[in-house]
């Protein structure tokens, strides 16, 4: 079972706003300076201890950045951010090799059992032995502001050519690689946040899947911004060769504090003939308290290219976190008969604001994309869906299906949908339906006279109303996904 | 046993209830009837604490409890159900699903043990059979897509399964077809017994052939009229409303 499945039950329970992971770890720290200049981004290509080559890429990564400009056409708003106020580097004082739990820093190991990972995976996680057949059977990799701290089961996974990582072992250990496709889906001029990713990137996961290899387990990964004023930059690359196929999920949360933390991750997806990924995120950054004070401006781009016939991705998300969500998972339908999905709950409740949504280009033929976005607003929260579907004149019989719903509960929030849709090819079918609806007084009362407390009521409307994209979800995943939506709009009735 | 006195609600400023009394007694069924907008099914939300209703006077009280100051789902834990006149959809909720939450949280709330899903199934299935329900009803999402029959059999099958110290049945007989009705009325006097009893809106006496109440209830205005026997069901069936409206006015 994955270390989510318990991350409720283990949780302490909220200090304020109802955040249950709003907790800060005191672990020695090695901190870079504040603010961002090419020294800056040598001292992390330094301290990754990486090749001559990464760190020119960096460089004319920032380079691009300097003359970029922060996009406005989204709906969020937010003060301007200070970039030179940031810290670029974190990463925990590394005590090298603990041979039991007991010489692992005590609160590495409290933060990973807040998280609500068992404590085998805890101990794995801390780089303890551990017995084969005693182990869970998901591989982890957890990053900790700018690094990985750790990732399990690496020996098994190698087994079957699986490479499974920190991208900055990646870098060192699987240059060819790394060099091959690092940016080949989201350069680094893509936009400005992607430029400033690659600039500054400090850790994430790589995968790698030789071909014709089924991943012989779910691969997982945890984000954990801890520091003060510490930007989180990570970058995910997944390559699935021919025939190649894994399950991948990531999961983020963040402390409380009362300044709004800087979130810009870049995740790549390259996916050869038949491959296979599905991407399942579960977002729990920390959202910002009642007032709308502090909280992670979540800002990211990923983007999978189906460069194979016949691939197909699925990106399915759960987001209940964050102050500001600007996300969009885009699918690159090159290959013929190539499928994206698009599977998406996105919750917000007081001041949050998400604009979400999803780009489905189609370049081959007979390529077909799906989106599922179900929008769930409460409080004073704006909650936008943002999708293109573009079909290329070479894209015959391509197909989309687009279904946006939207549940509102209360009076005071807004839902809005914004489709862009560009057919330059006519045996192209494209379909879009939307609706929106809000919890009914008649619902809760039905559900309350059967004995259900208002939340539970509540909670479970939502969960229905989620269903289709909950079910995409690996199981444990998704009971996870469901505990965290009734805790999310906790206080959001009545 | 439940207790009204002097009973007064309304909404918005319409006054719909005017001084209910009513009492039953525990182990008793007894039936409402009344003209349509008379006001029964405003009893049966007050009772059961929905919200919008304000109750200008008056106590409703059951096994001692002060049930207008409790939380429709602490009323709930206590034993009271209402089988709806027109009952909710709610998608995506599956029927087991929705109902296994349910138990326990009754159950919970009384500090008895959950039930795991296995105990839950098997529970379920037996009253399914017993109702003579579909298989599929606990499959389905709650009400989605059922017919009306469907929807009335749903609500027998959730209190069979919920066990009510006290049930209120609005309208429960309409839309079922025979064969269905009797099950309905089986359901009820099945659950018949010391610790049971109920509330039974209906228009018509066909149902308190199968399910014979212990008294009537004649509802018009808001007020109680008339109260009788298992005969005056009998006797508004042959002169209608209008006789005992004007015999009472
Ligand atoms: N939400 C509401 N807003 C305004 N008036 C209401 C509301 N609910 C009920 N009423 C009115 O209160 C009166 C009583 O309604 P109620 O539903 O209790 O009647 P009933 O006896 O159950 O009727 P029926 O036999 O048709 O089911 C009616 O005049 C109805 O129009
Ligand atoms: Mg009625």
């Amino acid at each position: 079972m994955p270390a989510v499945a318990e991350t409720l039950d283990v949780v302490q329970s909220a200090t304020d706003a109802g955040y249950k992971w709003g907790f800060s770890t005191d672990i020695e720290m090695d901190l870079a300076p504040k603010g961002l200049n090419e020294d800056i981004i040598r001292l992390i290509s330094e301290r990754k201890e990486e090749p001559a080559w990464m760190l020119a890429w960096r460089l004319k990564a920032y380079a691009k950045w300097l003359q970029m400009e922060e996009p406005d056409w989204s709906s969020v708003k937010h003060p301007p951010i200070d970039y030179q106020a940031l810290h670029y580097y974190a990463a925990p004082k590394k005590k090298a090799g603990p041979k039991s739990l007991d010489e692992v820093d005590p609160e590495l190991l409290r933060m990973y059992e807040k998280l609500g990972i068992p404590l085998k995976e805890r101990a794995i996680l801390a780089g303890v032995e551990i017995p084969e057949g005693e182990r869970p059977p998901v591989a982890i990799d957890a990053v900790f502001d700018s690094v990985s701290v750790a990732t399990t089961f690496r020996d098994t996974l190698a087994k079957s050519g699986v490479i499974f990582c920190p991208i900055s072992e990646a870098v060192r250990e699987h240059p060819e690689l790394v060099k091959q496709y690092l940016g080949s889906v989201i350069p680094a001029g893509d936009n400005y946040f992607a430029a400033l990713n690659s600039a500054v990137f400090t850790d994430g996961s790589f995968v790698f899947i030789p071909k014709g290899v089924r991943c012989p387990m779910e691969l997982s990964t945890y984000f954990r911004i801890n520091a003060q004023n510490t930007g989180q930059f990570e970058r995910t690359l997944i390559i699935a060769e021919a025939g190649a196929y894994v399950s991948y999920l990531e999961g983020c949360t963040a402390p409380q504090r009362d300044e709004n933390q800087l979130h810009a991750a870049v995740v790549e997806l390259v996916l050869m003939d038949d491959a296979t990924i599905k991407y399942s995120t579960v977002q729990n950054w920390y959202p910002g308290d009642a007032e709308g004070r502090g909280g992670i401006y979540n800002f990211v781009t990923k983007r999978a290219a189906c460069r194979g016939a016949r691939s197909k991705v699925s990106w399915t998300q759960v987001e209940t976190g964050s102050a500001i969500t600007w996300k969009y998972p885009s699918c690159i339908l090159l290959g013929d008969e190539s499928v994206g999905e698009f599977n998406s709950v996105a919750v917000t409740t007081n001041y949050q604001q998400a604009d979400t949504g999803t780009k489905m280009i189609h370049i081959g033929r007979n390529t077909r994309s799906t989106i599922v976005s179900k929008g769930i607003s409460a409080g004073r929260s704006n909650n936008t869906y943002r999708g293109q579907v573009k079909v290329m004149p070479k894209a015959h019989g391509a197909r989309n299906h687009t279904q946006c719903d939207s549940l509102l509960i209360g009076d005071q929030c807004g839902a809005h949908t914004v489709p862009y849709i560009e057919s330059r090819n006519p045996t192209a079918k494209l379909e879009h339906e939307a609706t929106t609806s809000k919890i009914a007084d008649d619902q809760l009362f039905y559900c309350r006279q059967r004995g259900l407390s208002a939340e539970d009521a509540v909670g479970l409307i939502v969960n229905g109303f989620c269903k289709e994209v909950l079910k995409e979800l690996p199981m444990e995943f998704a009971v996870e996904a469901q505990k965290l939506l009734a805790v999310s709009l906790e206080g959001s009735v009545g | 046993m439940l207790e009204i006195k002097g009973l007064c609600a309304g909404i918005e400023e319409k006054e719909i209830l005017r001084g209910i009394d009513l009492v039953v007694p525990q182990g008793e069924v007894h039936a409402i009837m009344g003209p349509n907008g008379s006001g029964k099914s405003t009893l049966s939300y007050v009772l059961a604490g929905r919200e919008g209703y304000e109750v200008t006077a008056g106590t409703a009280t059951f096994e001692g409890h002060d049930l207008l100051d409790m939380e429709p789902e602490q009323r709930a834990a206590a034993g009271l159900f209402l089988a709806f006149q027109y009952p909710v959809e709610l998608p995506g909720v599956g029927n087991a699903n929705f109902l296994r939450t349910a138990l326990n949280s009754i159950r919970r709330a009384r500090g008895e043990p959950e039930l795991d899903a296995v105990a839950f199934l098997k529970m379920a299935r037996l009253e399914i059979k017993r109702l003579a329900m579909a298989d599929d009803m606990l499959k389905r999402n709650v009400n989605v897509g059922f017919s009306g029959g469907e929807k009335k059999r749903n609500e027998v099958l959730q209190m069979a399964i919920l066990r009510p110290k006290l049930a209120i049945l609005d309208e429960t007989d309409s839309g079922l077809d025979i064969d269905a009705l009797k099950i309905v009325a089986d359901g009820v006097n099945a659950s018949r017994g010391p610790d049971f009893s109920a509330l039974v809106i209906t228009h018509y006496q066909r149902l308190l052939d199968y399910i014979v109440p212990d008294r009537v209830h004649v509802l018009s205005a808001g007020r109680i009229i008339r109260s009788g026997g298992p005969e005056l069901a009998h006797e508004l069936e042959a002169h209608g409303y209008a006789g005992v409206v004007n015999e009472a006015a």
